[in-house]
């Protein structure tokens, strides 16, 4: 368990401080006896967090057996950094922790306000131990707190960074489903384009679009953009483009569902017509390719 | 480096093999167009699968060499042409406009064969 | 060098087909000039491949009208300098009458 190991790792400083004494040794010992607190009221402390936060309404979307569980952990690592100096292992326990607890939605006040809790929770609990002791107290604090704001830094940048990671790969994924190239008959594509088209998701068309026509062997293909209200000059030559392009690979694109808004940006950049191939509706466009392919399709009566 | 070109009953198949320099290029329209008028063939296929760069003067070639095979009577298909670069090419300007193109060699095969049905 | 920089297969191709038709303005006008590619940073945190053609050639003595589409002083497309114009993000040129030019193309990852 990581809770263990981290409590029965030596601290890195005991092991590294010298006998002499040097520029950092107050410090050191500062740290030293921030820590020995630290492990001494863990339970209280830990339990005295828990309570902050369900008071602040945090982390709603977990049980409190589970915020318990996370905040040991949590706790553990804090003052293994404190202790160590070293960071990495926190770091490693954040990103773990977004991993597990974004898909719960957690969001990034929660994750940041119960970092800021167990800082003040431990500055408190420091207030209450020095309180005789002013002069004390203030380097007790002077030592304590870079040390607890880079903690809050480290775990604050991990969920973020996390989300973000979440957050690529969710478009990518949106990406891809937003442009199916789909096979309705041998060697017949259809591109059903719905919602808005900015210049990056066109060129991501095109180039699926392409590959599609390589890997189907398709002769032709059916653009569909009943879906799409409008398309600004970009993006109407980038489809006339895509229209070129395909028939560099030897298919013939038929454009359907033109709005009359498109239409109209189609002739305001002047686009020949007599390479464009548009039909009126997807049902017209299934047809004259199925035409051009040589299918014929009748009724069985 | 030649190209090499494969008589294959009245059609010619010439295969680009890797990148070409604008030397070889006119020298595969020089012997295209020669060996059209030798053979008497109907169709030529240029296939540039294994071409990963077209720029204009690669276009414009293919282009010169489609207009004087047409000038002898017969047609020209540029076959095998890659994704990517039909991309790069149509963003120059390149579109090939009246050559007919096919995605690769049997497709280009079938096309001047219905070509040549449709005639007789 | 585009793929390494983490450009897709697609844009490679652009650049490489930039480069090339950068490449044949230096032989077909200038015979004498040089071709360099070098990955640049921007200030925003994005990456890019930047190419630098410069020629110490008869330079241009009209850029506005060579970058015009269909324009052509050397007999081809004419799709040469607004065509590389076309495929990358940023585009500059500086020419003199005289004393050569030097094209400078930027093409950013997305």
């Amino acid at each position: 368990m990581q809770r263990d190991k981290t409590v029965l790792n030596q601290p890195a400083i005991q092991r590294s401080r010298p006998v002499e004494l040097t520029r950092n040794e107050p410090k050191m010992e500062l740290l030293r006896e921030l820590v020995a607190h630290l492990r001494q009221n863990r339970t209280l402390l830990l339990e005295e967090w828990v309570a902050r936060i369900a008071e602040a309404q945090l982390l709603t979307a977990m049980t409190q057996e589970e915020i318990f569980a996370e905040a040991t952990l949590v706790y553990d690592s804090y003052f293994a950094a404190l202790e160590t100096g070293t960071f990495e292992a926190l770091q490693a326990y954040a990103r773990n922790l977004s991993e597990r607890i974004i898909p719960r939605g957690v969001e990034t006040h929660e994750v940041v306000g119960i970092v800021l809790l167990l800082r003040d929770v431990l500055a408190r609990s420091l207030f209450a131990k020095y309180q005789a002791d002013y002069e004390k107290l203030n380097r007790i604090l002077d030592a304590f707190e870079p040390a607890a704001n880079r903690v809050a830094n480290t775990v604050a940048v991990g969920f973020v960074q996390e989300r973000e990671r979440v957050i690529r790969q969710q478009q990518e994924a949106i990406r891809e489903l937003s442009t199916p190239v789909l096979q309705v008959r041998e060697r017949l594509l259809i591109l059903p384009i719905i919602g808005v088209i900015d210049p990056m998701r066109a060129r991501q068309l095109t180039e699926q679009l392409l590959r599609g026509i390589r890997t189907n062997r398709a002769k032709v293909v059916v653009i569909d953009i009943t879906g799409v209200a409008a398309m600004d000059v970009t993006v109407a030559n980038h489809l006339v483009q895509t229209v070129e392009a395909s028939r560099l690979l030897g298919a013939t694109v038929i454009v359907t569902g033109l709005s009359p808004e498109i239409a109209q940006t189609l002739v305001t950049i002047g686009v020949d017509l007599g390479k464009m191939n548009t039909v009126g509706d997807l049902q017209g466009g299934i047809e004259q390719a199925e035409r051009l392919l040589g299918y014929k399709v009748v009724t069985l009566t | 480096m030649q190209v090499p070109i494969l008589k294959q009953g009245g059609v010619l198949i010439a295969t680009i093999q890797a990148a070409l320099s604008d030397a070889d290029l006119l020298e595969l329209r020089t012997a295209l167009v020669r060996q059209v008028v030798r053979y008497r063939s109907s169709g030529v296929i240029v296939d540039v699968t294994a071409m990963d760069v077209m720029d204009s003067f690669a276009s414009r070639t293919l282009l010169e060499i489609s207009h004087m095979i047409r000038l002898r009577g017969a047609a020209t298909v540029i076959v095998g042409i890659q994704p990517e670069v039909a991309f790069a090419m149509v963003q120059l300007g390149l579109t090939l406009e009246d050559i007919p193109t096919a995605l690769d060699l049997e497709e280009g095969l079938a096309y001047l064969q219905q070509k040549a049905r449709s005639i007789n | 060098m585009a793929l390494r920089t983490g450009f897709s297969m697609s844009e490679a191709t652009l650049i490489a087909t930039a480069i090339s038709e950068l490449a044949r303005n230096i032989v077909s006008y200038a015979n004498q000039g040089s071709v360099t590619l070098r990955p640049v940073y921007g200030s925003n945190g994005a990456t890019g491949l930047t190419i630098v053609a410069s020629d110490s050639g008869p330079g241009i003595t009209d850029v506005t009208l060579a970058l015009r589409d269909g324009y052509s002083s050397s007999g081809g497309l004419g799709l040469g300098l607004p065509g590389v114009r076309r495929l990358m993000d940023e585009f500059d040129i500086v020419s003199k009458a005289g004393s050569g030019t030097t094209v400078t193309v930027t093409k950013w990852l997305p």
